[in-house]
């Protein structure tokens, strides 16, 4: 094994939460590592035009995403179950490479407030205590709103957030803000930094539908930029082109907010910061008495060579699955156990609960391949007057409607009857293709007690290491939350009026097939204590002091909105913590 | 064509927009279908697996008033190339044992890369077909081939080699959707017919002003290729 010269700061994983917190680091004149298992990333060689624009590659074949022979998970619903490998991607996505899953998110940025932050407190204040039986583990998160929303707004103005903020400065009555925003939204400091976008037709039809129906639909920010923006770093982005290769795909002008272009050029402008591809960690390394990281050793996947990088502070932020999995191979904290109850690493994994509807119209021209930005509604989810106590449940939906999938492998939503090949097939696409818009509804996921993640007893990775076993399912929270929701795309489909439409339906069992959500949370979460939680409000691992944990992976449950914001404006968080306080202390921050 | 179909956008260094026009480069359809078509071989099918494409490409993408038929967008040619590329030897796929019988949920379990469960499933299903309709595959009638394939879908075809039909449909048909609908560069989607059908513009498009423009209008373009506006020719 290969040892390297003592730094200050090792970073695992250069995505979102790894890539900034190593650009505040580095130019806060720490010496700093980022270690990444993938390749590296540039817009012009990766992301080029027309290459970038092949849906095959891209969507069907999952290039930018992680590389299953080396490692992937097992699932399986239930602890009574086998679990076997994720053998092919279909359900989440993570990336792989420099910039992580932050080069192909789908970019929608929505602030996460009290509601999750404060979950256990709010909820017992208005609903009384939940039923023990429910086997739901919900907690306060030991952190609030207004100390994130300045990291919230950081991360806007850094990626180019295109949006509509409807309660700047305080919280304005239903209407009394401007039109498009979100009159749910938590009270915020600025509004967006760049206009929203274009909604185009299925926008424009959604709104009206879902007004007439007394609903509040807003304009999903999105960190795609409408205009051409040069952000508070002094990084160029292109205007969006609205070419319908955004989710799953690298931006060829830079429109969309992505580490590769922002963050880590940044850090890699400050000499005290060096990027090694192709390393893979595989244990982050201890003192004899267990009370601090030393370093991290990993596998440079060019030469197979073994390297040990020893480091003052140790930063964990690979993917959320990946940062469960390193905890549990290098052996930090107690792994939990369902059946006692206790440890907690791998404790409250979650994953995001959803339905959907297609509608089929045949009047109304979408041109899907024009991928207008999306529109959403909150009244089931931040609305803090939508009564729960209707549904039975905690948590809440939020709705997305938009053009259906604008790129041809992947459109294949046809009204129920269509034919699957011929010339009538053939004719039923050609008609719906361009003529069919969808609505969708994420839901929140509350932690249970037998929904995990533990080493597999089995299956090994390309490094001989024990794979990470996802044990998972919804439980009867989710599928309420998911069948009020339902109810409510029926509604609206219903009062859209399409030619055709499909049934939403609530979720019932999880699959491992075909794609949901790249919104896996969970397993080394946040807390005040110690007993139930494997970091503090910083990041900070209650077990080794300079050890921090960014990514989604500290999220005690999964709300309805996605996680990238909330994961990124903590790593500015975290990064703060380091720099300011971390640095000048070396101890427990809380 | 529309006029500002012609200008799209490319990126620079600095992420900085620059706008070119793609008449140059946009291709007349026409020129295309001059001339006899250039021979193409097989390098992963076998004599029989390569007529048995050749069959379920035109009964799939049959030649109407949409699109030419499947083996004129080259789907066969399609198939065996992505059968013989990385992707068709599992360069994805983890395939370390035990192999186990999962739950539905569990998803693929086969100890099987794509180019292997598509030979198994083939040699098997032609001997179903020869079981089951008393006719060799190629000689079965329309009415035939779709119940096979409905059998084989819905998993109540019972193939040798223990391969579940459905598994094995489920590739089949995403291989002839990809040959018909994948950039030309793989082989299928000949002139970009499968495009055309669909009114689906192709890897150019800046829609920043379409986007109002064409509200509930339709948008009827030239499709434009990988190779049409940077493709390898031979020449300096």
């Amino acid at each position: 094994m290969r040892t390297h010269k003592e730094v200050d700061v090792v970073i695992i994983g250069m995505g979102w939460t790894g890539g900034i917190i190593a650009k505040e680091l580095a130019q806060a004149g720490l010496h700093v590592v980022g270690l990444e298992r993938g390749g590296s990333h540039t817009t012009q060689e990766d992301f080029a035009v027309p290459w970038i624009r092949d849906e095959l590659r891209y969507s069907v074949r999952n290039e930018l995403m992680q590389d299953l022979t080396r490692t992937t998970v097992t699932v399986r619903n239930n602890v009574n179950e086998r679990a076997l490998p994720m053998r092919k991607l279909g359900s989440f996505l993570p990336g792989e490479g420099v910039g992580g899953s932050g080069i192909h998110w789908g970019g929608l940025s929505l602030r996460w407030t009290d509601q999750e932050f404060k979950l256990k407190s709010m909820t017992e204040q208005r609903y009384g205590k939940a039923q023990p039986s429910d086997g739901l583990l919900i907690q306060d998160w030991g952190i609030s709103y207004d100390e994130l929303e300045p990291y919230y707004e950081k991360f806007e103005y850094m990626a180019g957030v295109s949006g509509v903020a409807h309660n700047v400065g305080q919280r304005r009555a239903v209407g009394a803000g401007p039109a498009g925003g979100n009159p749910f939204e938590a009270a915020r400091r600025r509004g967006y930094p760049l206009p929203a976008l274009d909604t185009g037709l299925a926008g424009e039809l959604f709104n009206a539908a879902a007004s007439s129906l007394g609903y509040h639909p807003y304009v999903t920010p999105m960190a795609r930029a409408s205009q051409a923006y040069v952000n508070p770093d002094g990084v160029a982005f292109g205007e969006c082109q609205y070419c319908g290769f955004c989710g799953g795909y690298g931006c060829e002008v830079n429109a969309k907010g992505s580490p590769h272009h922002t963050m880590i050029p940044l850090a890699q402008r400050e000499a005290n910061f060096e990027l090694r591809t192709h390393a893979w960690v595989s244990k982050i390394t201890q003192d004899a008495g267990s009370k601090r990281a030393t370093g991290v050793e990993y596998t440079n996947l060019a030469s197979g060579q073994t390297h040990f990088q020893p480091a003052a502070v140790v930063v964990l932020a690979s993917y959320a699955l990946g940062n469960v999995h390193l905890m549990l191979l290098s052996g930090i904290d107690t792994p939990y156990d369902p059946v006692s109850g206790n440890g907690v690493v791998g404790r409250n994994y979650a994953y995001q609960a959803g339905t959907g509807v297609a509608l089929f119209f045949e009047n109304q021209l979408f041109n899907p391949y024009m991928n207008g930005g999306l529109t959403s509604l909150d009244d089931f989810n931040a609305n803090a007057d939508f009564d729960r106590s209707q549904i039975g449940a905690i948590g809440g939906s939020v709705l997305y409607a938009g053009a259906s999938q604008g790129l041809p492998i992947g459109a294949r939503a046809l009204p129920q009857g269509s034919s699957l090949w011929g010339s009538a097939w053939k004719q039923q696409t050609t008609q719906w293709f361009p003529r069919t818009m969808t609505i969708a509804a994420h839901s929140s996921t509350m932690a249970n007690r037998w929904n995990y993640l533990d080493l597999d007893p089995t299956y090994r990775d390309a490094l001989g290491q024990p794979l990470l076993r996802m044990t998972f399912d919804y439980s009867e929270n989710e599928r309420k939350l998911t069948r009020h929701s339902a109810g409510i795309l029926n509604q609206i489909a219903a009062q859209l009026n399409p030619t055709h439409r499909t049934q939403a339906k609530a979720a019932q069992s999880w699959s491992v097939e075909h794609y949901q959500s790249t919104h896996n949370t969970g397993g080394t979460i946040m807390g005040a204590d110690p007993h139930t939680s494997v970091v503090n409000k910083y990041g900070q691992a209650w077990a080794l002091d300079n050890l921090f944990i960014a990514g989604a992976s500290v999220f005690p449950h999964d709300a309805a909105y996605p996680p990238t914001l909330l994961v990124s404006s903590l790593a500015y968080h975290t990064a703060d913590a380091i720099k300011l306080r971390y640095a000048r202390h070396q101890r427990g921050l809380v | 064509m529309s006029v500002d179909r012609r200008t799209f956008i490319k990126a620079a260094p600095a992420g900085i927009a620059v706008l070119i026009t793609s008449s140059a480069v946009a291709p007349a359809a026409a020129d295309e279908q001059q001339g006899a078509p250039q021979a193409l071989a097989y390098t992963y099918l076998r004599p029989s697996e390569g007529a048995f494409v050749e069959r379920l490409a035109d009964h799939m993408v049959p030649a109407d008033a949409l699109s030419p038929s499947g083996n004129e967008l080259g789907i066969p040619v399609y198939i065996d190339r992505a059968l013989s590329s990385g992707w068709g030897k599992g360069e994805r796929v983890y395939l370390q044992g035990p192999f186990l019988e999962g739950t539905p949920n569990q998803g693929y379990q086969l100890a099987l890369t794509p180019a292997r469960l598509f030979r198994l499933g083939t040699e098997a299903t032609l001997q179903y077909a020869q079981q089951t309709y008393g006719k060799r595959f190629n000689q079965l009638a329309p009415e035939d081939l779709d119940d096979l394939l409905h059998r084989l879908k819905d998993g109540r075809a019972e193939l040798t080699s223990d391969v579940p039909s459905g598994e094995y449909f489920n590739l089949l048909y995403a291989l002839v959707r990809e040959g018909l609908f994948a950039d030309p560069a793989y082989g299928g989607n000949r002139n970009k017919a499968g495009w055309r059908m669909l009114d689906f513009p192709g890897v150019i498009e800046s829609n920043k002003r379409n986007i109002a423009r064409y509200r509930n209008r339709p948008y009827r373009v030239e499709p434009i290729s990988i190779a049409d506006v940077s493709g390898w020719t031979g020449q300096p």
